[in-house]
C-alpha cells in the first residue's frame, strides 16, 4: 500500500505546486498593464491625487514579487482584495472581492452539479452501448449527432433551445434569474435551460470519449483470450473489461467536468445567470482586475483538482501499484 | 494495391501508383459525411474569397432602418444599426475564417517547432518546455484568454497572439507525442550516428513521418481556435466592431430571439456548420491514416 | 478406428480434428486476399502435430481456425472443420463457445498480454471450468495447484495468488498452459509459446509442456517457425508456405529425409560454416569498459573485446547480457564510466558529439529491424545518396553512378533506386541497410542482430552476402546475436556475455570446445538440435533440471 500512498502524495504535491505557479502567472500578467491604466479605470474626472492613491493601492509601483506575495498571502487567509468597481466615484462603495465571488460561485456549482448528475451516467451508458454495438445504425447515428453537438458553439445551442423552449413552446423563462432566496425547485426550473444546453454538449463529448476508450480496451489481447475460453460477452464486459476501464473512464469524466468549467462561462452569459462565469466576463469588460484574478484562480484550482482526481483514480485502480512485485 | 509477384529475391514487389491516383481512389471511397464536409468547406472558401462580388451591399454601409424584417430588398433584414444582414454575414466569413486560419497557423508553427525540438533534443530542453507547457495548460484556455485580454485590451493583434500562444501548447503536446514515436526508431539513431545536425534530423527525418497526424490536428486546432474566437467575440472581447464577425453579430442582434426571430441564429449556425464540416473531414482523414478498423 | 494416411504412420486413437479444403481470407486496406488456400489437416487423439512455416505462411490463422475462430479482419470462406464430428465452420458463435475452453483451448504467443492484469492468475484459471460447469471453485483451485506443480512452477501452492505482472515471462507462459488445461480439453493449440523467450528459459517451458501433454494424453497443435523446437515437441510435422501445404511427414522422417527443396532450405543457416582465421592486427580494442544508464546498476562491467582487421567477432548473449549496450558504448551513444575504446591506434572520444565526422564514417552500424532502420518517407536514391554526399562529398552523376554500384554490390536490381522502403521486402530492406553502411567505405561494421528478424532463407542470403563483402572489402564485423547457428556460420572469434560481463572469449573453435564454465555450458546446451530425442536427453543429462534466473 505504501507505493500507492506515496504516489498519491506526490501527485497532490505536484498539484499544489502547479497552483502556486499558476497564481504567479496570473499575478505577473499585471506587469503587462499599460501605464495609464489607473487613469482609465477612474475615468477622466478623477483628480491626480485620487489617481496616485489608487496606483499605490493596487501596487502598480511596487515590484511584481512583493505584489504577488501580498496577493497570495491575502488569498490564503481568504482575502481576495477589493474590487475596483466604484473606485473613482465619490461614494467609494467598494466591496471585497470575496463577497462578490462567493454567492456566484455557489450558483455556478449548483448549475454544474445539476448538469453533471444527469450528464455523467447518461454519457457513460450511451458511450458503452455505442462501443458494444460498434458500426450499427445506432452507433453511426449517434456519431453524427454528437459530432454536430460537439462542433457547435455553445451560444448556438443555447439560442436554439431558447427559440424552442421559450419563444415557441413557452416552457422555460429566457433569463435564469436566481438569487439567495430562490427556493430549490424554483431554482431547478430557472436553471433548466442553461443546464440543458450544457448537458447536450457534455454528454456528446463524454459519450464519444467513452466509446473510444471502451473500443480501445476491447481490442486488448486478454479480451480475445477470454473469448477463446468460451466466456459469454456480457461476462467478459463485467469481469474483464470493466476492472480495467476505471482509469480511462475517470480520465474522460475529469476532462469533461473540466470542460464544463469553461462552457459555463458562455451559457451564463447567454441566460444572464448570476454565476462566477458571468462575473468574470463582466469584470473583464470593466477591467476590474482583482475580481478577474480571483475568478481565474478559482477556475484554475478547479481544473487542477479535477485532473488530480482522475490521476488518483488511475493510480488506485492500477494493479501494478496495488500489488507491487 | 499490393500486387505480390512471386518473390524473386531481387525484384521490388509492389506496383506503384502515383500520389494523385491514390488520392482519387481514396476520395471515391470516402463516406457521405466526408463528402458533405468537403463541399461545405469549399463553399465557405468560395464565399470568403469572392465576398465583395457576392454580397449585395457593403460591410459597413447603413442601408435601412434598424431591425428591418426579411424582405426582397434585404434578404435577411437589417441589423441593429441598419446594415444589411446578409452582406455582413458574407463578409464575416472572410474576417472570422481568415483570422482563425492566421491564428492557427501561428499556433501551429510555434507549437510544432517546439514539440519537434523537445522530442529530438530530449534532456533538459524537453523537461523545461514540458513543465512550462504543463503549467500553461493548467489554466483553462478561455479563462486565461479572458485574463490576458482584460489586461492588454481586446485589439486584433492581441487577440491573435494570445490565442495563438495559448493554443500552441496543445500543438506542442501532440507534436511531441507523435515525434517521440518516430525519434525512437533506428533510422533516427542512424542519422545521429552519421553526425547529422539537429535541424536536418528534425526536418528531413522526423517531420515527413508525422505529417498525417499533424494535418489532422491542424483541422482540429482550427475548429477550436475558430470556436474560441467566436466565443470571445460573442462576449464582446474578441473581434471588435465595426468589423463583421459571426460571433459578435449574434450578440449584437440577440434581442431578436425574444421575438421569435431566428436571424441571429444564422451566424451562429454558420459557425457550427463549418466546424462540423471540418470535423467530418478530419474524422475521415484520421480513420484512413491510422488504419483503425471501425 | 485408427486411420492410416500414407505419410503419417504415427497416430494414437480416433480422428479428433478433420479439416478439409479450408480457405481463409484476410482483409487489409479493404481488400480481401487469401491467407489459407485449401488446406487439409487431420489430427488424432493424443497426437501432437507441428505446424511450421515462416511468417505470413498462415500457420497462426490456421491454428485458430482449428477452433473455428477467425480474428477480426479474417473470414473462413470455404471448407469444413470437423471437430469431434461437428463442423465448426457451420456453427454460430454461441454454440462454439460451448466447446471453446472446454474441449479445445488456445495458448497465445504473449502470455503477458493475454492475462488480464487486474485479476490473479488462479482466478483466471478457475474462471474457465466454473463457467463451463465442469467443476466447482474449490476443485478447480486444487486442480490448478496440481497443474502448476506438474509444470514445475516455483511455489505451486501460492503462485496462483499472484498477478500477471508479478511473475516472469517463462512462468507466465506455463501458467497460461495450465489455464488451457483446466477443463482437460481434447485439443490444445500452442501458438509460438516460446518464441519470445530466451534460449535458456525456453528449455524449461518446452520440457514442462511436453511432459504435461503426454501425461494428460491431450492432442496438440504446436505452431512455431523453429524446426528444431518443433522436432522436440511433435509426432508429425506439416510445413506451410504462403497458405499452402508444402510437405507433411512424421518428425523423424522429415528430419532425416526431407523431400521438398523448401523443407531442406529451412535449416539452411545451420549448414553454413566459416573457417576461422586469425587477423593481421587489431582494428578495435574495447578496454575494461564499465557503463550504466545513470543509475548505480552497471550494465557493462569490465568488458574487454578485441576486433581484428577484416575479421568477424561475434558477441553472443541473451537479453540483459549487455551486448546491445556494448554497441552503444562503441558508437559513442553511451559514454563509458571507466575504460576506453581504441580504434586503429587512436583512443576515441567517449561521446558521439565529440567525434569528428571522418571518424564516424569509418564505423557504421546495421540494425535488427529493417522496418525501422530506413526512413519510410525517403526513397532509396535519397537514403544512399545522402550517405555519399554527407561523408564523401559525391554529387550529381558521380553520386548516381555510385548508388547503382552499391545496389549491385548487395545484389539488388537497378529498379530499387526509386523505391520507398514500404515497397520492398524485409530481406531487401536489410540489403539496403548494408548498402547504406558500405556506401561510405567503413572499416568496421557493427551488426546488431541483423538476421534475427528475418526468415531462415532470407537470413542465409544476408549472411552469405556479408561474408562475400568481407572477403572483397576487408571490412571487420562486430556481429551481435543470440543465435549460435549464425555464430558458427560467420564468426572468426566469439565473445560470450552474461549479465554485463564477458564470460568467455577467443577464437571460435576454442570457445566452442569444452571444458566450459557453467554459464557457457548452460547456454550452448540449451540450443535445440535437430534431433527429436535431444530434449529428453538433455533433461536426463542435467538430472535435476536447473532453473535459470529469469525462467
Amino acid at each position: 500500500m505504501n507505493a500507492i500512498v506515496r504516489t498519491i502524495l506526490q501527485r497532490l504535491g505536484l498539484g499544489v505546486v502547479t497552483l502556486f505557479v499558476v497564481s504567479m502567472i496570473i499575478s505577473l500578467a499585471m506587469a503587462m498593464l499599460p501605464s495609464d491604466f489607473a487613469q482609465s479605470i477612474l475615468g477622466q474626472a478623477a483628480t491626480p491625487d485620487t489617481v496616485k492613491a489608487f496606483r499605490e493601492e493596487i501596487g502598480l509601483d511596487r515590484s511584481p514579487v512583493i505584489r504577488y506575495v501580498d496577493w497570495v498571502g491575502g488569498i490564503v487567509t481568504g482575502d481576495f482584495g477589493m474590487s475596483f468597481a466604484g473606485a473613482g466615484s465619490l461614494s467609494g462603495n467598494r466591496r471585497p472581492v470575496i463577497d462578490l465571488i462567493q454567492p456566484r460561485l455557489m450558483n455556478t456549482l449548483f448549475l454544474a452539479s445539476m448538469t453533471a448528475i444527469v450528464a455523467v451516467p447518461l454519457a457513460l451508458v450511451l458511450g458503452m452501448l455505442a462501443a458494444l454495438y460498434r458500426n450499427s445504425l445506432f452507433d453511426r447515428t449517434v456519431n453524427v449527432v454528437t459530432l454536430t453537438a460537439v462542433s457547435s458553439p455553445e451560444f448556438f445551442l443555447a439560442y436554439v433551445l431558447m427559440v424552442f423552449f421559450v419563444s415557441q413552446w413557452h416552457i422555460f423563462p429566457s433569463l435564469a434569474k436566481v438569487d439567495a432566496n430562490t427556493a430549490f425547485f424554483e431554482r431547478v426550473y430557472r436553471c433548466a435551460l442553461p443546464s440543458l444546453t450544457l448537458l447536450l454538449i457534455i454528454v456528446a463529448q463524454m459519450m464519444r470519449m467513452t466509446r473510444a476508450a471502451i473500443i480501445n480496451l476491447l481490442s486488448s489481447p486478454y479480451i480475445e483470450m477470454a473469448r477463446l475460453k468460451g466466456i459469454a460477452p456480457r461476462q467478459i464486459i463485467f469481469r474483464h473489461a470493466l476492472p480495467n476501464a476505471w482509469a480511462p473512464i475517470a480520465n474522460v469524466i475529469a476532462l469533461n467536468l473540466a470542460y464544463l468549467v469553461v462552457g459555463v462561462v458562455i451559457v451564463e452569459a447567454v441566460f444572464v445567470y448570476p454565476g462566477i462565469g458571468k462575473l468574470m466576463v463582466d469584470s473583464v469588460q470593466r477591467k476590474d482586475l482583482p475580481v478577474v484574478q480571483g475568478c481565474a484562480l478559482i477556475f484554475a484550482a478547479t481544473y487542477i483538482l479535477l485532473n488530480l482526481a482522475a490521476d488518483i483514480v488511475s493510480i488506485v485502480t492500477n494493479p501494478r501499484l496495488l500489488h507491487p512485485r | 494495391m499490393s500486387n505480390t509477384t512471386t518473390t524473386a529475391e531481387h525484384q521490388p514487389i509492389i506496383v506503384r501508383r502515383s500520389f494523385w491516383q491514390l488520392a482519387w481512389r481514396e476520395l471515391r471511397r470516402a463516406p457521405p459525411t466526408a463528402w458533405f464536409g468537403m463541399i461545405v468547406i469549399a463553399l465557405y472558401i468560395f464565399a470568403a474569397v469572392f465576398a465583395p462580388w457576392i454580397a449585395p451591399y457593403s460591410e459597413t454601409e447603413l442601408v435601412g432602418g434598424a431591425y428591418e424584417p426579411w424582405s426582397a430588398q434585404f434578404l435577411l433584414g437589417t441589423d441593429q444599426l441598419g446594415r444589411d444582414f446578409l452582406s455582413r454575414l458574407i463578409y464575416a466569413s472572410r474576417n472570422t475564417i481568415g483570422i482563425a486560419v492566421l491564428t492557427t497557423a501561428i499556433s501551429f508553427t510555434l507549437g510544432g517547432l517546439l514539440g519537434l525540438l523537445s522530442a529530438v533534443l530530449g534532456g533538459w530542453v524537453d523537461q523545461i518546455l514540458g513543465r512550462g507547457v504543463d503549467v500553461l495548460m493548467a489554466i483553462p484556455q478561455l479563462i486565461f484568454a479572458l485574463v490576458l485580454l482584460s489586461i492588454v485590451g481586446a485589439s486584433l493583434i492581441n487577440l491573435v497572439l494570445i490565442i495563438a500562444v495559448l493554443d500552441s501548447t496543445r500543438v506542442y503536446r501532440l507534436t511531441r507525442a507523435v515525434a517521440m514515436n518516430v525519434v525512437v526508431m533506428d533510422f533516427v539513431e542512424a542519422a545521429k550516428l552519421q553526425g547529422e545536425k539537429i535541424h536536418w534530423i528534425m526536418t528531413r527525418e522526423v517531420l515527413p513521418n508525422i505529417l498525417p497526424p499533424l494535418t489532422a490536428e491542424f483541422g482540429l486546432r482550427f475548429c477550436f481556435v475558430f470556436l474560441t474566437i467566436s466565443a470571445l467575440s460573442f462576449l464582446g472581447l474578441g473581434i471588435q466592431p465595426p468589423t463583421a464577425d459571426w460571433g459578435s453579430m449574434v450578440k449584437e442582434n440577440a434581442t431578436l430571439i425574444n421575438y421569435g426571430n431566428i436571424t441571429p441564429l444564422l451566424p451562429a449556425g454558420a459557425i457550427a456548420l463549418l466546424t462540423v464540416a471540418v470535423n467530418f473531414v478530419v474524422d475521415w482523414f484520421l480513420h484512413k491514416t491510422s488504419g483503425l478498423k471501425g | 478406428m485408427a486411420q492410416q494416411s500414407a505419410a503419417a504412420t504415427s497416430q494414437k486413437g480416433d480422428v479428433l480434428l478433420d479439416i478439409r479444403g479450408l480457405r481463409i481470407e484476410g482483409e487489409s486496406d479493404e481488400i480481401w486476399h487469401e491467407i489459407v488456400k485449401g488446406i487439409d489437416l487431420k489430427l488424432h487423439r493424443g497426437e501432437v502435430l507441428g505446424l511450421i512455416g515462416e511468417s505470413g505462411a498462415g500457420k497462426s490463422t490456421l491454428g485458430l481456425a482449428a477452433m473455428g475462430y477467425a480474428r477480426p479482419g479474417c473470414r473462413i470462406t470455404a471448407g469444413s472443420i470437423m471437430f469431434n464430428g461437428v463442423d465448426l465452420a457451420k456453427l454460430g458463435e454461441p454454440e462454439k463457445r460451448e466447446i471453446w475452453g472446454k474441449r479445445v483451448a488456445y495458448v497465445a504467443q504473449s502470455a503477458a498480454a493475454s492475462f488480464n492484469p487486474a485479476h490473479k492468475l488462479i482466478d483466471q484459471y478457475v474462471e474457465t471450468p466454473t463457467w463451463h460447469r465442469v467443476m466447482n471453485g474449490d476443485e478447480a483451485r486444487r486442480n490448478a495447484v496440481d497443474l502448476y506443480r506438474r509444470l514445475r512452477l516455483p511455489n505451486p501452492e501460492s503462485i496462483g495468488n499472484r498477478y500477471p505482472h508479478q511473475v516472469s515471462g517463462g512462468q507466465l507462459q506455463r501458467a497460461m498452459t495450465a489455464m488451457s488445461m483446466s477443463c482437460r480439453p481434447d485439443l490444445i493449440i500452442f501458438d509460438e509459446p516460446t518464441t519470445a523467450l530466451d534460449v535458456t528459459t525456453q528449455i524449461e517451458v518446452l520440457a514442462a509442456i511436453k511432459d504435461v501433454v503426454r501425461q494428460l494424453n491431450t492432442a496438440a497443435i504446436y505452431i512455431t517457425h523453429d524446426l528444431a523446437v518443433v522436432a522436440q515437441m511433435a509426432d508429425r510435422i506439416m510445413v506451410l508456405r504462403y497458405g499452402e501445404l508444402v510437405e507433411e511427414a512424421t518428425t523423424r522422417k522429415m528430419l532425416s529425409q526431407p523431400e521438398q527443396p523448401y523443407t531442406k532450405s529451412l535449416w539452411a543457416v545451420r549448414s553454413l560454416h566459416k573457417d576461422e582465421q586469425a587477423g593481421p592486427d587489431l582494428l578495435l580494442r574495447v578496454n575494461a569498459v564499465d557503463a550504466s544508464y545513470g543509475g548505480a546498476v552497471k550494465v557493462l562491467e569490465n568488458v574487454t573485446v578485441f576486433v581484428p582487421r577484416g575479421r568477424t567477432v561475434a558477441v553472443v548473449g541473451e537479453s540483459g547480457s549487455g551486448k546491445s549496450t556494448l554497441a552503444r558504448v562503441i558508437t559513442g551513444l553511451l559514454p563509458p564510466q571507466t575504460g576506453d575504446i581504441v580504434f586503429d591506434g587512436q583512443t576515441l572520444p567517449p561521446a558521439l558529439k565529440s567525434r569528428p565526422k571522418e571518424l564516424l564514417r569509418r564505423m557504421q552500424m546495421i540494425y535488427q529491424m529493417p522496418d525501422t532502420a530506413l526512413n519510410p518517407r525517403r526513397r532509396v536514391r535519397d537514403i544512399l545518396g545522402r550517405a555519399l554526399e554527407h561523408h564523401l562529398g559525391l554529387k550529381g552523376r558521380a553520386r548516381d553512378k555510385r548508388i547503382l554500384e552499391l545496389l549491385d554490390m548487395v545484389e539488388l536490381d537497378q529498379r530499387f533506386v526509386d523505391r520507398l522502403p514500404s515497397e520492398v521486402s524485409g530481406g531487401q530492406k536489410q540489403r539496403l541497410c548494408i548498402a547504406r553502411a558500405l556506401a561510405v567505405n567503413p572499416e568496421l561494421i557493427i551488426c546488431d542482430e541483423v538476421t534475427s528478424a528475418l526468415d531462415q532463407i532470407v537470413a542465409e542470403g544476408i549472411l552469405k552476402l556479408l561474408l562475400r563483402l568481407q572477403k572483397e572489402l576487408k571490412v571487420s564485423y562486430l556481429y551481435i546475436t543470440h543465435d549460435l547457428a549464425t555464430v558458427r556460420a560467420i564468426a572468426d572469434e566469439i565473445v560470450i556475455m552474461h549479465r554485463g560481463r564477458v564470460v568467455r572469449s577467443g577464437p571460435k573453435t576454442q570457445v566452442l570446445t569444452p571444458p566450459f564454465d557453467s554459464y557457457t555450458d548452460l547456454l550452448l546446451s540449451s540450443v535445440p538440435e535437430m534431433d527429436p530425442d535431444w530434449l529428453d536427453g538433455l533433461l536426463t543429462r542435467r538430472g535435476t533440471t536447473p532453473v535459470p534466473a529469469n525462467a
